[in-house]
């Protein structure tokens, strides 16, 4: 879609877009293009030289049983927050939209995590479950758990996806929300007359009708698990016990930054580009059908 | 409502009660022991009711920070973050806003192009690139400045979007009207464009400020001096060991103060921030 009346101007446009397209370069293209570049090389061990290795470094990162492990990792973490979180927000939602009274007042009590950070998020969520002092733990302590993220690696797993849930319930109800409401009344009013319950009204027309928004939730939802919960990690914890929640995105930090492994690193920068790269096409081919939707 | 079923509308309110209750239930254990005495903190099971140290714990973080962990006062972390979080917030409306303008209301060559370049860096998130990006911030002298926290997060992809998607529905006859008028594209901008945006900048502002305020990983990076520690950051260097070593008390009254602001900003703009986080999305 293209404006008919536009301006003439040699110079302004480019102006205009120089702010932009300078920050793009510098820090956005630039690294990006130095990333692919380091990918290639392997320094020596005191940090002197390097030399170009080719593809080695992915050789060496795809034969790594740790690498693949935080596949692993990555993978059910963010299948665990995406699902858990849109479950629960399409339940809360789903019945926000059903009450008349004090429907404004649930969404505004709803909605305030969004505003929390992640690394917040992180601190609140690992010291209402420490091991020892913990409120919740205790409880758990009293029903029979043995509870200790610090040492059990599926027990650290929950903590970080409830934690991450938590936070991304505000954003989930919200667009769960404006999709119920788009939803004609009239559909519902007809299954109704025809002797359809609540239920199934649920099953056959809302839930069909909503699957947009559903998929669209469900992109944005491991988007986030992949990269927005670096905070939540890094704040309880760091990856461990023994890597059980060490994502891609926290060894990459961990690998660059802690252990200085700048061929390695790079080398799993550029595997993480080309899976942003893969959701976001992914995301973008939805958003067009949405459109003719 | 379609008919009229007392028990669930019941069961509603009450599944709804739970899961506000459950959302809130941290910040609550968080606000009490904010006002707790470290003792009265690692009592297990712990106090549920607040205690008297209220007025205590946030004078001590504000003024010097914890006592085991960081010293740093978290009065000037709240300074820095706020500062970050309306730079950030003002710096990619005005980027973006004259961006989307140049890219709907002139032809120029390479204008796809450029519009292809910013659309990609929603692909390229710092998380994937951070030591190049922090090496770029290095040789630009840009560490430990609030010029290094702010400005590589200043380009936006989504703000651009948002914008154009807005220009793109503002009459034709404006511009032609403008034109006939005599009036160039500066003048068009600053008197018709400009006023016809406010609702979305106002959306797009509540969104980004949170963006910014709520940043981790990049202050982690830029920052080595505790004068230029962000809010969030510095809650993490007050945790220096196990359950029973960290000051509690402190650490959450700083959590207190480090989700008060971007909260309030939500709540007290909640339509701006509904209307801009679902159309931000379009």
């Amino acid at each position: 879609m293209d404006k008919r009346v536009v301006f003439g101007s040699r110079w302004l446009p480019y102006a205009l877009l120089a702010p932009q397209l300078a920050v793009t370069l510098v820090f956005f293209f630039w690294p990006a293009a130095q990333a692919l570049w380091y990918s290639f090389l392997l320094q020596d061990a005191f940090g002197l030289s390097s030399r170009f290795v080719g593809l080695q470094n992915f050789a060496v990162l795809f034969r790594d049983p740790h690498y693949l492990d935080s596949f692993k990792v990555t993978a059910v973490f963010s299948t665990l927050v995406a699902a858990g979180g849109i479950a629960v927000s399409l339940l809360l939602a789903v019945m926000a939209d059903r009450v008349v009274r004090g429907a404004l007042i649930y969404r505004t009590l709803l909605v305030w995590p969004y505003a929390v950070a992640p690394a917040v998020a992180g601190v609140l969520w690992g010291f209402l479950f420490a091991p020892s002092i913990g409120i919740v733990t205790y409880v758990l302590k009293k029903a029979g758990v043995d509870w200790n993220w610090v040492i059990q690696g599926d027990q650290a797993m929950l903590l970080v996806v409830i934690a991450s849930v938590w936070k991304q319930i505000s954003y989930n109800v919200l667009f769960f929300l404006a999709g119920l409401q788009s939803i004609p009344r009239s559909l519902i009013e007809a299954a109704a007359i025809d002797g359809a319950g609540p239920v199934r009204r649920f099953w056959t027309i809302v839930f069909p009708l909503l699957s947009p928004t559903t998929f669209f939730l469900l992109v944005v939802n491991v988007v986030y698990a992949f990269f927005d919960t670096f905070g939540v990690i890094d704040a309880t914890t760091q990856g461990g016990p023994a890597a059980a929640t060490q994502t891609l995105v926290y060894k990459v930090y961990y690998d660059g930054v802690k252990a200085a492994d700048l061929g390695g690193s790079s080398a799993q920068s550029v595997v993480l580009m080309l899976l942003v790269i893969g959701l976001t096409v992914i995301q973008f081919r939805f958003v067009e059908k949405r459109v003719q939707y | 409502m379609v008919e009229n079923r007392p028990w669930l509308t019941l069961l509603s309110h009450a599944v709804l009660i739970a899961g506000v209750a459950t959302v809130a239930f941290p910040l609550y254990v968080t606000f009490v022991v904010s006002t707790l005495t470290l003792d009265q903190v690692l009592e297990v099971p712990m106090r549920m009711i607040p205690g008297d140290q209220l007025l205590h714990n946030y004078r001590q973080v504000l003024a010097a920070g914890s006592t085991r962990g960081s010293a740093a006062p978290v009065g000037a972390m709240l300074m820095n973050s706020l500062v970050m979080a309306l730079v950030i917030a003002a710096g990619k409306i005005v980027v973006s806003i004259i961006a989307s303008f140049a890219i709907v209301y002139f032809r120029f060559p390479l204008r796809r192009f450029c519009f292809w370049m910013i659309f990609v860096t929603l692909m390229l998130p710092v998380e994937v690139r951070i030591i190049p990006t922090f090496k770029v911030a290095a040789d630009l002298k840009l560490l430990d400045s609030y010029a290094g926290l702010t400005l590589p997060l200043i380009a936006s992809a989504t703000a651009t979007f948002l914008f154009r998607q807005f220009f793109l529905t503002i009459p034709e006859e404006l511009a032609e009207a403008a034109r006939i008028d005599g009036a160039g594209p500066l003048r068009f901008f600053r008197d018709v464009v400009l006023p016809l945006s406010s609702t979305t900048v106002a959306a797009l502002f509540v969104i980004q400020f949170i963006y910014g305020w709520n940043q981790y990983l990049w202050p982690l990076l830029v920052t080595s001096q505790e004068s230029m520690y962000t809010v969030v950051m510095g809650i993490k260097r007050m945790i220096v060991g196990g359950d029973a070593t960290n000051e509690w008390p402190l650490i959450m009254a700083t959590a207190m103060l480090a989700m008060l602001p971007p909260a309030a900003v939500v709540l007290l703009m909640q339509k701006w921030f509904v209307k801009g986080l679902v159309e931000a999305e379009k």
